[in-house]
């Protein structure tokens, strides 16, 4: 994704409004739907200064500073003067300044969301706002509501989930107390605060925090002085929602439970429900995919896409739109695992070796919901190949979210009938090709520096011993210790690994399989027969797919996915000689 | 019950012109009622409309009662025993793919056809649609060849699978592909169990029978009762596709013959079905 501007280009105007003016600054064309972006606490508009740039090529996007943050003036007396209601006015003054006619999109982050709720929810703005995106700040009436109905009805798991956000509040009580906070943040919390937020949070450090910070943070203090009470003892009844809201909620939040969220369907007629592995400030670090998201939901609403295949899947929440690379796409787990992630509304890579399985794969995904798919022709063993196929997908399809190495060919016969030649094939192809995918796919992920996450299909060969299967063993037995290496290497950068070990899986594998030692016909025989008992076992390619998708959501390191493979997982834990024994058998074949 | 089909049974034999006019009233039966499926119509009721459709016009017994499966039943998804064949209160929405499937006994002919369709539009099961064309193909050219049904069989898997589909008529009884069918005997009583015609099992058990004898089966399936070559008769032909909870079929008559002349060795009942137009007219 290109940045064509910067905030420090916008167009900058000041609005008067009760008795304060606002600092509001705007990029993009004015012809263009009106993004209003609302930072939080203790923020200004400089927060959204990635995400902005990124919006402003296709909308005109506006953001301001809120009141006593910024460049804005503080009300005074600062007491009283930052009630939900003074806010809305602010943001009426913003919007008819800058959008007299139509209405505008909403985007609200941590205390900006808090405000917008109230926005989009209050009769006076009606027709005002098209849609509302909220990240990491719930309505503080729905908040209301949703502590009282878990008083009233104290279950063991509602007791539970109020004690967490309780807990998870802290700050909120801090801030009630007089002048202490202010003084705090004047002094030394000011001083370590944007290293607290690179330790902490992980908000990369580029020139954010802006210098304003403790004069924001010491009047933002009055944000929850004048409002959090008084809102969470009487919630409005009414607080419906008059526009489309996406909800995007960081799980790794520290502030804010995600079950929250829970009830919001009651509020909001039209909900979207996104979710993505990040902690609390995401306006900083997952610019791109919150702007993807944003464009995605208000295009939308606009109208300006023409309806298409709505993603159904499960996990549609966390993949929509997120860019997902599969190798071996064209046959067995990796084409399930392409289509299930079409199915979540991923776009979609098929990368095959097997022009014509590439290129089915692609289409189908487009038709059960994939917004976009492409097929690629790769050998994954072929090292200028899958570079070139690098540097094509990140120029014209983005930087990879999900990385998926799934290509992988069988070998099976004993250690001395297995040819130097076969040994280089099979290391090539399921070793090499993994390597390649990650070295490739994964820098970019890592220099992106916006997470993401890297299958590697393993195998339950990779632990379990086999006298037949010495060489593709332990290609198995490398991918799996490589996911865990590089696993350890990339958690400081919020990109996950794992590796997936399925077991006997009915695909084509054992059709396209190499038998060493044997001549042709019994080859052919030996393939037929494998079929035949992997067909009997029937465990079909599609549930590998779902715990693929189960493991990344979930950010597993080692997934056993048939009962069989979790067996053996577990026998080489605690009973590795039975194993052992197990090792010896002669397969039937 | 004759099994014999010989080679003087030509295109235009009046044997098969009654086939055929069964089997064309068996789809226009399919179009009305499907044209007729609105949102929340449930599959008894879809099944009953057909089964009201053809007693209006004078049929009398069954090969087996009307199917109607709707969504993700069409795939036979989480099928584990025959009754959930049967039709259930599951409710068409809009969107949903839904497959007629009947199989009329008239003046004591037999049809049985398969009707995929869509309430509105249906991406996928377009495309599967579409893609059954070449299963009609495979199978006719195979059977002209005379290959054993069971080969012919996994060449049909291996389609599927190419075209990254499952195979669901697997799920049928005895995992057929296709079975006999034949002319029945009209009786004043014909009573059916579990939604067969009596009449025409006693047909399909007696062929099996005979053919146990002589080595092969009325049942065209996965299994080595069915390694043998293509057995003259009437075979109903009912390749069923399945992708992610969507299934498409087509169901029709296949006529095998013993001419030596390939031919006339093997040939579609019919070639103007509602599929089969579809397929023309898309070119």
């Amino acid at each position: 994704m290109t940045v064509p501007v910067t905030l420090e280009e916008a167009r900058e105007r000041r609005v008067q409004t009760g008795g304060v003016e606002l600092c509001v600054a705007e990029l993009g064309d004015p012809g263009q739907p009106t993004v209003i972006l609302v930072h939080g606490y203790p923020d200004s508009k400089e927060v959204w200064s990635e995400v902005a740039p990124r919006l402003a090529g296709r909308f005109h996007v506006v953001l301001y500073d809120v009141r006593g943050h910024g460049r804005s003036t503080a009300p005074k007396p600062l007491r009283g003067g930052f009630t939900l209601k003074k806010l809305t006015d602010d943001f009426l003054a913003v919007a008819d300044a800058v959008s007299p006619d139509r209405p505008v999109h909403l985007v609200g982050h941590d205390w900006g969301s808090v405000q917008a709720w109230e926005f989009a929810t209050v009769k006076r703005t009606e027709g005002r706002i098209a849609s509302f995106t909220s990240m990491s700040g719930p309505s503080l009436d729905h908040f209301g509501h949703w502590i009282n109905s878990r008083l009233k009805r104290p279950t063991p798991r509602r007791v539970g989930q109020l004690l967490g956000q309780g807990a998870k509040s802290w700050y909120v009580y801090a801030l009630h107390t007089p002048v202490l906070p202010e003084l705090a943040w004047r002094g030394p919390l000011g001083k370590t605060w944007p290293r607290i937020l690179e330790r902490m949070e992980k908000v990369p450090g580029s020139g954010y925090p802006t210098s304003s910070l403790p004069t924001d943070a010491a009047h933002g203090a009055w944000l929850y002085r004048d409002n959090v009470r008084a809102r969470l003892r009487h919630p409005r009844q009414d607080a419906y929602a008059h526009a489309p809201v996406q909800l995007i909620t960081p799980l790794g939040d520290a502030f804010l439970s995600e079950r929250l969220y829970d009830e919001l369907e009651l509020w909001v007629p039209q909900l979207t429900r996104r979710t993505l592995p990040a902690k609390h400030w995401i306006p900083r670090s997952r610019p791109d995919q919150l702007a993807s998201w944003i464009t995605e939901f208000v295009t939308s609403v606009e109208g300006g896409r023409p309806e298409g295949v709505t993603a159904t899947g499960k996990y549609a929440d966390r993949f929509g739109g997120q860019l997902v690379l599969v190798t071996g796409a064209g046959s067995g787990i990796g084409r399930a695992t392409a289509y299930a992630f079409a199915e979540a509304g991923a776009r979609v890579v098929a990368v095959d070796r097997d022009v014509e399985a590439a290129v089915r794969t692609a289409e189908m995904s487009r038709l059960i919901g994939a917004p976009e798919a492409w097929p690629e022709t790769v050998d994954v063993s072929d090292e200028q190949a899958m570079e070139k196929l690098a540097a094509k997908v990140a120029a014209e399809y983005g930087v990879v979210d999900v990385l998926v190495n799934n290509a992988g060919i069988g070998l099976s016969g004993s250690f001395f009938d297995t040819t130097p030649e076969d040994w280089k094939k099979v290391l090539d192809v399921n070793l090499w090709g993994v390597i390649h995918g990650c070295r490739l796919f994964g820098r970019q992920m890592a220099e992106r520096g916006q997470g993401g996450h890297i299958v590697n299909t393993a195998s339950a060969a990779a632990y379990q011993p086999s006298k037949a299967l010495p060489a593709y063993s332990t290609s198995k037995a490398a991918v799996l210790m490589l996911s865990e290496c590089l696993r350890a290497e990339l958690a400081g950068q919020g990109i996950g690994v794992t590796a997936i070990c399925p077991g006997l899986v009915n695909t084509n594998i054992t059709s396209t399989a190499h038998f060493a030692g044997v001549d042709a016909e019994e080859e052919k025989r030996r393939q037929k027969k494998s079929a035949r008992l992997y067909g009997l076992r029937n465990y079909p390619p599609e549930k590998v797919a779902d715990a693929i998708l189960r493991a990344v959501v979930r950010g597993e390191a080692v997934v056993p996915v048939t009962p069989e493979a979790r067996g053996a997982y577990l026998m080489s834990r605690f009973t590795p000689r039975a194993l052992r024994r197990i090792a010896r058998l002669e397969p039937p074949l | 019950m004759t099994t014999a089909v010989t080679g003087g049974l030509s295109v235009d034999s009046a044997e098969l012109r009654g086939f055929r006019q069964v089997q064309q009233l068996a789809y226009a039966c399919a179009e009305a009622v499907a044209a007729r499926l609105e949102p929340g119509i449930t599959e008894r009721e879809a099944a009953r409309m057909q089964r009201e459709w053809l007693r209006e016009r004078g049929v009398r017994d069954w090969f087996h009662l009307p199917f109607a499966w709707f969504g993700d039943r069409t795939a036979f998804v989480n099928f584990r025993i025959p009754l959930q064949f049967f039709p259930t209160n599951r409710r068409l929405e809009p969107g949903m793919p839904f497959i007629l499937d009947m199989a009329p006994v008239y003046d004591g002919y037999t049809a049985d056809i398969g009707y995929s369709g869509s309430l509105g539009i249906s991406p996928v099961q377009d495309r599967l649609m579409a893609d059954l064309e070449a299963h009609r193909e495979l199978i006719l050219r195979e059977v002209r060849e005379r290959r054993p049904l069971r080969e012919i069989y996994e060449d049909v898997d291996r389609l599927m699978v190419r075209q990254g589909y499952a195979n669901r008529h697997r799920a049928y009884p005895f995992g057929v592909i296709a079975h006999k069918v034949d002319r029945v005997k009209e009786r004043r009583w014909s009573p059916h169990v579990f939604g067969f015609g009596t009449q025409s099992l006693k047909g399909l058990a007696s062929d099996a029978l005979h053919g146990h004898r002589d080595g092969w089966s009325p049942l065209w399936s996965p299994y080595r009762f069915s390694d043998h070559p293509p057995q003259p008769g009437l075979w109903a032909v009912e390749p069923h596709l399945g992708f992610r909870g969507t299934g498409a079929k087509f169901e029709e008559i296949l006529v095998v013959t013993d001419s030596r002349d390939p031919e006339q060795s093997a040939f579609w009942l019919d070639d103007d079905l509602p599929h089969v137009r579809r397929w023309a007219e898309e070119k």
